[in-house]
């Protein structure tokens, strides 16, 4: 990582300043231009810190999709793909195959990769590609102004359940991750959530074992990160981060669904395990 | 393959023409009249040092050939009607981003799931761009096995040269029959190097590569489009291509392409026996289309009328009465369902059109 180099100074009107907090190589030098409250900056970020971590822009291939990070492509800094509504995975399976030495990331939203992009998913997941998915669930269509999301909770109002999501009429919410973690193909799947520090960090550590399943050639990685949408919600953005972690974490419960890594050091013996334990810090979600 | 002359059947010539091109990457989804594409490429493209993937969906596959077109790969895939309607949505995408790769459309019988005859149902969405928004692809129409892997190698060769989408329209008959291939005249060849557009893994000491369709000021989007409205523009010029047969000294000029335009040279041959000038005008790429030469016979004394007949509804007699203008009547015959000419069907309406040049039996537009 870049901190590993020498001290990094700023000069600002003559003095000199140590630069204790940077962006990101990996993210450009647009600003974002999602809401205030929105969760995407931080998932950006924490995806930019563990690209530059891993050493990996140069080869970093992206696919954004379409929704409220349809424009992700302006903040990082590396080959991107703007794909259709739902089809990032397949675009990204032509990627990964003709460029296996890429690391391929799909950035998408619940509406592309849970409604409009569920068989590209599946299938894709199925198909262990190595690639790693980034999938923001704020259980609303943001970009297009608040409609219901396949992740959109019972009894949530959004202006097309106008009256709350009722079953009877539209189903429930779908719960992507455990869904996923039933294929063979699927070496990671964590829902993680962005609600607060602790949970950011834990994000970051999921985040890192996505991008470990393709880097080892494990198969497909995906973490579901639970975001906040405070202007869809129509809520302020305290309000709105407080309903994630008290409100949407109880229909979309946090935690590892398949984790090849922590299934592989289980079957260590006992001596091994800790030594494995000291090597590698620790990325449990 | 010792001998460069095969027999084979022309689902998989067209299989053999894209791996001599360099074709790397193949994704599809099973439909029949084209599963021998799938199947052949199944077996063989991994040998060529290639990747097939059966897709889950023809939304999936043409994706997928974004995806290997954007990494600089040469990639192909293939379907039938239904097929490659669920396909328009990529292709639109494809075009917009200026992507190279080819698109088999071994065409059967429509709308709806229709069945599985031989058709040219699929003309407009060929030659019209067929998804949403204003673009073109390159189409060719092979009519033989032969041509079936000679245009898909040119398709490559094209699509590459003009960053463009190409599509092969051809039909159940053609995809499915059996005949001699020679591949003399195409060598195995490496593909060009695209790294200065392409996405890939060497980014090192270069400006990112971006390929994207969405500019959300008209005035981003407007310059766009005129770039690839001059491209159209230049394609129309300087890509059009097409043969005859005996239109030399032919009085009754029949435009045909795939399966029917077979069909048209024994009704050709016939008539002549009977002393009647037929000859055949046949488009190799639909679109662009030859307008221009068609408008030269339909404006020569020695034509009298046009007879297009096509496995369709009337499709192509569009592009023909456009080229034709009103300088002579233009005929169209057809065989509905999935139904396919034999020669007499042919015969009957020359020998009317030959007492009548505007025979109200086949007269689709007056002189």
């Amino acid at each position: 990582m870049e901190a590993a180099k020498d001290k990094k100074t700023l000069t600002i009107d003559g003095k000199d300043y140590e630069l204790v907090f940077d962006r990101p190589e990996s993210l450009s030098v647009k600003p974002f231009t999602y809401c205030p409250g929105c969760n995407h900056g931080t998932i950006h970020r924490l995806i930019a810190e563990l690209i530059d971590e891993f050493g990996i822009q140069r080869r970093c291939i992206g696919m954004a999709s379409v929704g409220c990070s349809v424009f992700s492509y302006e903040f990082f800094d590396c080959d991107f793909i703007s794909c259709a509504h739902g089809r990032a995975l397949a675009v990204a399976t032509g990627v990964k195959r003709m460029r296996p030495e890429s690391v391929v990331i799909s950035y998408q939203g619940d509406g592309d990769l849970a409604a409009i992009g569920t068989a590209e998913t599946i299938h894709a997941a199925n198909r262990g590609e190595r690639i790693t998915t980034i999938f923001v669930n704020n259980a609303i269509y943001g970009m297009t102004g608040g409609q219901m999301a396949p992740t959109t909770v019972l009894g949530q109002k959004t202006t097309t359940t106008p009256e709350g999501r009722d079953e009877r009429r539209i189903g429930w919410p779908i719960r992507m991750s455990e869904m996923l973690a039933l294929l063979p193909g699927v070496a990671f799947v964590a829902r993680t959530s962005c609600h607060d520090s602790k949970n950011i960090l834990k994000t970051k550590a999921a985040l890192k074992k996505a991008f470990r399943a393709q880097l080892e050639d494990r198969g497909f990685g995906l973490v579901e990160i639970l975001s906040n949408c405070n202007v869809n919600w129509r809520m302020t953005p305290q309000d709105g981060v407080k309903w994630v972690g008290e409100e949407m974490t109880k229909i979309f419960p946090l935690g590892t669904f398949k984790d090849v890594f922590a299934e592989e050091k289980e079957k260590l013996p006992a001596a091994a395990r800790e030594s494995a334990d000291a090597s590698s810090e620790e990325t449990e979600v | 393959m010792a001998s460069e002359r095969v027999f084979m059947k022309g689902n998989e010539a067209a299989c053999e023409g894209a791996f001599r091109a360099g074709c790397k990457f193949f994704a599809g989804y099973p439909i029949t009249p084209q599963n021998e594409v799938p199947e052949y490429m199944s077996k063989h493209i991994w040998k060529h040092g290639g990747v097939f993937i059966q897709s889950e969906s023809e939304v999936a596959a043409i994706n997928m050939i974004m995806g290997a077109a954007s990494a600089g790969a040469r990639a192909m895939t293939s379907s039938s009607a239904p097929g490659i309607s669920l396909k328009q949505e990529g292709i639109s995408y494809i075009a917009m981003s200026e992507l190279p790769c080819v698109i088999m459309d071994v065409v059967r019988c429509g709308p709806g799931l229709g069945n599985i005859a031989p058709h040219q149902g699929d003309y407009f969405q060929a030659t019209r761009g067929g998804g949403h928004g204003d673009y073109r692809t390159i189409t060719l129409a092979p009519n033989s096995v032969h041509e079936m892997a000679q245009f898909v190698y040119l398709a490559f060769e094209l699509a590459d040269k003009w960053r463009n989408p190409a599509l092969i329209l051809s039909d159940g008959t053609i995809g499915q029959m059996m005949e001699p291939v020679d591949f003399s005249q195409m060598p195995y060849v490496e593909p060009p190097h695209k790294s200065d557009w392409c996405v890939n893994e060497h980014q090192e000491g270069r400006e990112r590569h971006l390929i994207c369709t969405i500019y959300l000021l008209a005035e981003d989007m407007a310059p766009i489009h005129e770039r690839l409205i001059k491209k159209y523009d230049r394609l129309k010029r300087e890509e059009v291509r097409y043969t005859d047969y005996m239109s030399d000294d032919a009085e009754i000029l029949i435009v045909a392409i795939g399966s029917p335009s077979r069909v048209a040279r024994s009704a050709i041959k016939a008539a002549r026996e009977e002393g009647l000038k037929v000859g055949m005008f046949r488009p190799i790429t639909v679109w662009p289309f030859p307008y221009e030469v068609i408008r030269q016979y339909a404006e020569s004394d020695r034509v009298k009328a046009i007879l297009v007949p096509e496995m369709n509804w009337g499709q192509m007699i569009e592009d023909v009465v456009l080229a034709a203008g009103c300088a002579k009547p233009v005929h169209f015959i057809a065989k509905h369902g999935g139904l396919t000419f034999t020669p007499e069907d042919m015969l009957e309406p020359i020998r009317a059109i030959r007492a009548n040049p505007e025979s109200p039996a086949t007269v689709w537009v007056q002189s």
